[in-house]
């Protein structure tokens, strides 16, 4: 007779598969736009870092003897490659694809354990790693404008990925927003003198006419996918939420004391990272809290550290470091903020019996 | 009305349409019966009857032994055949002690039973004996004996009475039939249920995907007093502490019965057992069972005698489409499986499913990514893959301190996994390591204090010993002394 087999024997149609391909579809929209921005150097970045992301995973699942076919089919390496590829410059050089996807597969992933034991996100870890170790590289910012008056065709795309900064022609590099507001501000110049001369409009930067990584460019392609994978169920709205309310709050007051100095919450919540993040990334389930009030206090954590980064720290944008510091407290977060189990006080203990003379 | 916010539960697809269309039919005698001697929760019942010996239908044939237990009462007039062991409805498959029973088709009933002419003027005590000696258990398929819950409810007594038509498993439609074609039985059943255990109110929880029982219930149950409340279709809407909370607002402690805090659920087709043994003189020797799942050719439900073959009622029932990936008995989430079809109905089957492959999951287990996905769907507020982690990893008592005691099994955690992870097996796993390990402690505790009693009496006997002798040497030197001195 066979093993016999525990209920239940129904399952729910819910496989980790099918979510990730709905995560790259949420993706899709903002990623096609930014490739029609960007031009070939950006499809040919994006292309080899799902590549390189699906090889790296091959190899170390093999070393670690793991079944390959089963964990490359998840979709997990591609989806992690993919939010890294939106996170690095539009036109960086192909070897920053491999170094990139080799610390966010092989070692933040597959060295901690492979797929849900990791403790950081891995592509924000490894951005992190990259901005540290290749500052110049990673800050290579791409004017749109420039790219739309003359775009690169297949073979100066190709040499513009496969040669570095050597090949990127004059005349197409820019500063994002972040960055210009940071030097201005740190030379004195108030934040509106500043908006005013990079000639800001906040609709710039939903339509993603500012320079940034592959992926910032477009807030309202990256929400219209968060709201699909909300939608579907596939994310939950505490961690978003808890990110925007805390980048955009503390912001907010801060510029209402001073305007000069400091720009407002709208600013902050459209520029940079932040979308992406709010969407893709503090709603990685493997790095983030199990609880909604946990998720809700991760996410605002996250957006505070951020806020806090950009407007306090060396750095013109904070994200991958909030994110990253705000992983490593996981741990303590599902530590203290627990459901209340039925039945039971929230410190554990049952709840006193009432005779049930309710009407 | 107060409605608390019910915490999470999933939604698994009903299936009921499959078989809740058609009435239910009244299943034949088969060719033997197996009556196995536990149907219940409790000490197995004690035959007394012999072998070759004639019964008639409705006969007690064997009796409740011990404070809880159930009696097996003959579900149809016949032959004792045989008195031995047959395979028990349990997925090991193991066999269990079943009186064979040959029926001769006269269906001669046992005149000794009569119905009660005003059940309702009887004492309640006295409804509790009665329910108690017709063999009723939870029909739901918990199958606690019926008596006992109700006798300890009257004793502590309790304040609200609720009917269970929550039917919350897939599949099963055996409770919705019931109630759509006897709505005036249940009701009856629940009434004489409230005055067994002088409940102030009956509150019945039908949920809201079965809106014809949830009419025919009402229409019944108009001027007796009985409160009929719709709740919404989500799995585990019938499990005890959940319906409760949804129908009275009560949050049943931990570690208390529902009857601490005043309240007795009981399901719909107990109900209707409990209104066949006062008022039609009849036993439990039958009960409604759903038949269905793709691998069957035709589903619905039917009233079945206790003791029938599976395999039997099958065959005659349906036959199969094509071979079943997996029999059980139950429902999807929480039924068993099943050995094979040699298997008799009992007390507590409420559905025979032969499910396809495409209907049950045959996926590997795969990483936990912590969606928390069986967090969300715990109805109990528990954290299903911290506790699975910490089993994995043998801290069990780690995963006790997470809740593991509160864990009610309705493997909704299992249901959500997108990686397939076996949760609530793990779950019961640890419960059954930590129940043994329990025992281990007390045999444990007990032979040490046994060691040391014994210690305690050796010490003992030889101070006594000591005492003895030394009050014979005294004795012994008083009398030379007072030999001595008179000289």
């Amino acid at each position: 007779m066979n093993q016999p087999i525990h209920g239940p024997h129904a399952h729910s149609s819910a496989q980790l598969g099918a979510l990730m391909l709905q995560v790259m579809l949420a993706l899709a929209p903002a990623t096609l736009y930014s490739f029609w921005l960007y031009g070939w150097p950006a499809f040919n970045l994006w292309l080899l870092c799902l590549v390189l992301a699906l090889f790296w995973e091959a190899l170390f699942l093999a070393l670690f003897h793991k079944p390959v076919g089963a964990h490359l089919k998840d979709g997990s390496a591609t989806v992690t490659a993919w939010i890294m590829a939106l996170c690095l410059p539009p036109w960086a050089p192909w070897w920053l694809a491999v170094v990139g996807t080799f610390l966010a597969i092989a070692i933040i992933k597959q060295i901690f354990g492979g797929l849900g034991q990791n403790v950081f996100n891995p592509a924000m870890a490894a951005r992190v790693m990259l901005l540290i170790a290749f500052p110049v590289e990673m800050t290579t910012w791409i004017a749109p404008e420039a790219v739309a008056i003359s775009p690169p065709d297949i073979t100066s795309g190709l040499a513009i990925t496969f040669q570095g900064l050597s090949a990127l022609p004059d005349g197409y590099s820019g500063a994002t927003l972040l960055d210009a507001v940071k030097n201005q501000s740190a030379q004195g110049d108030p934040v509106s003198a500043t908006l005013s001369h990079l000639d800001y409009r906040p609709t710039d930067a939903i339509i993603g006419l500012r320079g940034g990584s592959l992926g910032e460019s477009t807030s309202a392609l990256l929400l219209l996918g968060g709201l699909y994978l909300l939608w579907r169920r596939v994310i939950t709205w505490q961690a978003p939420l808890g990110l925007l309310l805390g980048a955009a709050v503390p912001a907010a007051g801060l510029s209402l004391a001073a305007p000069e100095s400091y720009p407002g919450g709208v600013f902050h919540l459209l520029a940079g990272g932040l979308m992406l993040a709010a969407f893709f990334i503090v709603t990685d389930p493997v790095t983030a809290p199990i609880t909604a009030r946990g998720r809700f206090v991760f996410g605002l954590g996250c957006g505070l550290l951020t806020w806090l980064i950009r407007t306090f720290g060396n750095y013109p944008e904070g994200v991958a470091f909030a994110v990253m510091l705000m992983n490593s407290t996981v741990p303590l977060i599902d530590r203290y903020i627990k459901p209340r189990i039925y039945g039971r006080t929230r410190k554990g203990d049952p709840l006193p019996i009432t005779e049930g003379r309710t009407s | 009305m107060f409605s608390p916010r019910l915490r999470g539960g999933v939604h698994p697809p009903g299936h009921k349409e499959l078989s809740n269309a058609s009435p239910i039919r009244r299943f034949p005698m088969a060719e033997r019966l197996y009556l196995p001697l536990q149907q219940h929760l409790g000490a197995p019942a004690t035959p007394i009857v012999k072998v070759g010996e004639r019964v008639r239908k409705g006969q007690l044939v064997a009796s409740s032994q011990g404070t809880v237990s159930a009696p097996v009462h003959a579900p149809t007039s016949g032959v004792v055949r045989a008195l031995a062991e047959h395979t028990a409805p349990h997925p090991s498959g193991l066999p269990v002690l079943a009186i064979t029973l040959e029926p001769d088709g006269r269906e001669e009933w046992d005149p000794s039973l009569a119905p009660v002419s005003d059940p309702l003027a009887l004492p309640p005590e006295e409804l509790c004996l009665r329910i108690g000696s017709a063999g009723i258990v939870g029909l739901g398929g918990a199958t606690f004996p019926a008596a006992v819950k109700l006798g300890s409810s009257l004793k502590r007594g309790v304040d609200t009475l609720i009917l269970n038509g929550g039917e919350c498993e897939p599949y099963l439609t055996c409770d919705d039939r019931l109630m759509r074609e006897e709505p005036g039985n249940i009701i009856r059943g629940a009434l004489l249920m409230q005055h067994a255990v002088q409940a102030r109110r009956v509150i019945v929880g039908i949920e809201d995907n079965k809106p014809q029982a949830l009419a025919a219930i009402r229409k019944a149950a108009e001027g007796q007093g009985v409160e009929v409340r719709s709740v919404p279709s989500r799995y585990p809407m019938g499990s005890q502490k959940q319906l409760v909370q949804l129908l009275t607002g009560i949050e049943l402690p931990a570690m208390s019965r529902a009857a601490d805090s005043g309240v007795l659920m009981h399901n719909v087709a107990t109900a209707r057992a409990v209104y066949q043994a006062l008022c039609q003189g009849r036993p439990l020797i039958s009960r409604v069972v759903t038949l269905s799942g793709q691998a069957l050719t035709h589903q619905g439900n039917w009233e079945v005698p206790l003791g029938t073959p599976a395999s039997y009622l099958i065959n005659y029932a349906s036959g199969f489409d094509c071979a079943p990936a997996r029999l059980i008995m139950g429902g999807p989430m929480m039924g068993i499986q099943l050995p094979d079809l040699n298997v008799p109905v009992i007390k507590g089957t409420s559905g025979i499913l032969a499910l396809t492959r495409k209907e049950i999951n045959t996926d590997e287990p795969g990483p936990c990514v912590r969606c928390a996905g069986c967090v969300r769907a715990c109805p109990m507020g528990l954290q299903p893959l911290e506790m699975a982690a910490n089993i994995r990893n043998g801290d069990f008592e780690k995963a006790r301190s997470l809740g593991l005691d509160d864990c009610v099994g309705c493997g909704a955690c299992s249901y959500i996994c997108p990686a397939s992870l076996p949760l609530v097996h793990l779950f019961n796993y640890a419960k059954g390591e930590l129940a043994s390990r329990q025992r281990e402690a007390r045999k444990m505790e007990k032979t040490r204090a046994l060691a040391q009693r014994r210690e305690e009496r050796l010490v003992r006997q030889a101070r006594e010993r000591e005492e003895l002798m030394a009050a014979r040497r005294a004795a012994a030197a008083r009398k030379a002394a007072g030999e001595e001195s008179p000289s």
